[in-house]
């Protein structure tokens, strides 16, 4: 975090309990979404329902930050690196609340095609990329705790692979269901999960750019996105 | 006069009682000025090179280069003792009147040395006027106190072009509507807010071209500070405006350009708009977050 304290104590405490809060919502939708995928993969019921109602502690904890860094502006007008501090705060916890919202999605989905055997090659292509996608979030919110602009900016590059496992899992799953009709239902839900695991990696690229911005104060350069349009 | 306006060009056979000529001065370089400046860009309207400051051997201010822009609010900010107001008071001269002070270095308004022999400090304190902490009408009707630099500088033929520029002035300080009514009384019987616009009145009545405030907020409520920052916001279009502020969160509203002191020196200067998101200075970086030990 900042480098020297303020001269106001609370407000140094103000901001260390706001970096607090996103640890610790980020630690809980890393675990809604590892345990979203696991229902899935797993047809496990009991998980996929924890799941779905974990997501309102998420949900709360959103509030609360947002609260918070309203509170923080509000009180202390904050400058510089503790505006953006603020900031990022408050756009790290939207991202985040979207991660849990399409985990918990995931999990419905799960509830809904528990009963359907899912082929080996999906639920292989649907695991590694969902371990791919939780690797970025874990690896982006480690990149915030310690405010590592390099690490956030290796995140950024490897949401490619996401992009492109996404793009041969859908081909896969298209061929599936041109093959036999009777698996477009369970394959278009898995479609939607595995659509849903792509933007979890948006997200952790999203918060990659904001904790760059959060360190240096300029924006991530827009590097042009080669070859993949995920537009599908 | 015709002639075109040049930095070398030395305005004092124009400093003389007639007052369309001092009128006529200050009008030429900025209408030529707008034509010649391309848009978004603003010329250098003060220049200071090397400025050091001492008060008999103690040095408050150590070579200061600062360019101030014509049309720009420049806020200077820095924690008490940084040399910011030393510096501000360099700008018309005004350590002058303190006899242990000594200035060295080059201080130049539209091209020319502000401290160089001849030049009329009166005159000179016309052209670059100044408002200061505590709003200090004089003790005359608030009338008198718009009137008082005009008639001095001999600014008005008669009654009536007075009567003009003090209602003038004080339009444009946004008093008038709250006095027209009562410009007999004294100035002194106006509210601290009013008050401070009487003097901004006061400042901008001798068509000044360089506005110099020294914390002009500082003994005012919030209800008067905002009046006077949405006023420095109008007169921006006119006039090159330098304040001095201790509140950050003023000169992140009012200025378009801050510059930094810290301890005599000049720190940073720049866009305010990066200096309060993204300083690049420690010092500045600390003194805005209020870090400072």
């Amino acid at each position: 975090m900042s480098s020297s304290d303020h001269i106001v104590t609370s407000y140094d405490e103000e901001l260390r309990e706001l970096a607090r809060s996103i640890a610790e919502m980020g630690g809980l939708v890393e675990q809604q979404f590892e345990e979203s995928v696991a229902a899935l993969l797993t047809s496990n019921t009991d998980l996929a329902q924890q799941v779905v109602s974990g997501d309102r502690q998420i949900n709360r904890l959103h509030t609360e930050i947002e609260e918070h860094a309203i509170l923080v502006i509000a009180k202390r007008q904050p400058m510089a690196q503790d505006l953006r501090e603020t900031i990022s705060a408050i756009r790290i916890s939207n991202d985040l609340e979207r991660v849990g919202d399409l985990s918990k999605n995931i999990a419905k989905r799960a509830l809904a095609i528990e009963d359907q055997r899912i082929s080996q090659t999906l639920r292989r292509g649907v695991d590694h990329l969902s371990s791919l996608a939780l690797k970025q979030l874990k690896d982006v919110l480690d990149a915030y705790g310690a405010r590592d602009t390099d690490k956030a900016r290796a995140v950024w590059r490897a949401d490619d692979e996401i992009d492109a496992i996404y793009v041969s899992l859908f081909r896969e799953m298209l061929t599936y269901m041109m093959e036999d009709p009777r698996n477009i239902g369970m394959c278009t839900h898995l479609l939607f999960c595995a659509k849903n695991i792509e933007r979890i990696g948006d997200h952790a690229t999203n918060i990659a750019e904001t904790i760059f911005y959060l360190v240096t104060g300029k924006p991530m350069e827009r590097m042009e996105r080669a070859g993949i349009l995920h537009t599908m | 006069m015709t002639e075109t306006y040049s930095p070398e060009h030395k305005p004092e056979a124009a400093v003389s009682a007639d007052p369309n000529k001092a009128a006529e001065k200050t009008v030429i370089p900025q209408a030529q000025h707008a034509a010649e400046k391309a848009q978004g860009e603003h010329d250098i309207k003060v220049k200071t090179e090397k400025v050091c400051v001492f008060y008999g051997d103690k040095q408050a201010l150590f070579d200061v280069d600062l360019d101030i822009r014509e049309r720009q609010v420049t806020a200077l900010i820095g924690p008490s003792g940084c040399g910011k107001s030393t510096y501000l008071r360099c700008l018309n001269r005004m350590n002058d009147t303190i006899d242990i002070a000594r200035v060295t270095g080059r201080i130049m308004l539209d091209g020319e040395d502000i401290y160089e022999t001849g030049v009329d400090v009166v005159e000179l304190r016309a052209r670059v006027g100044m408002v200061f902490q505590k709003p200090n009408p004089f003790p005359k009707t608030i009338f008198e106190n718009v009137a008082y630099g005009p008639r001095i500088h001999g600014l008005a033929r008669n009654k009536r072009e007075l009567d003009e520029i003090v209602v003038h002035s004080l339009q444009r300080a946004g008093l008038f509507e709250e006095v027209k009514d009562r410009m007999d009384e004294p100035g002194t019987g106006l509210s601290g807010g009013q008050q401070q616009r009487l003097c901004i009145a006061r400042a901008i009545a001798v068509s000044p071209e360089v506005i110099l405030m020294d914390e002009p907020c500082s003994a005012l409520d919030p209800i008067a500070t905002a009046k006077v920052e949405e006023l420095i916001d109008e007169l921006r279009e006119n006039y090159t405006i330098v304040i001095v502020t201790h509140s950050m969160q003023q000169a992140a509203r009012v200025s378009q350009r801050t510059a930094m002191f810290h301890l005599g020196y000049l720190v940073e200067e720049g866009p305010t708009d990066v200096m309060f998101t993204n300083p690049t200075d420690k010092r500045t970086q600390d003194y805005i977050t209020g870090r400072f030990g």
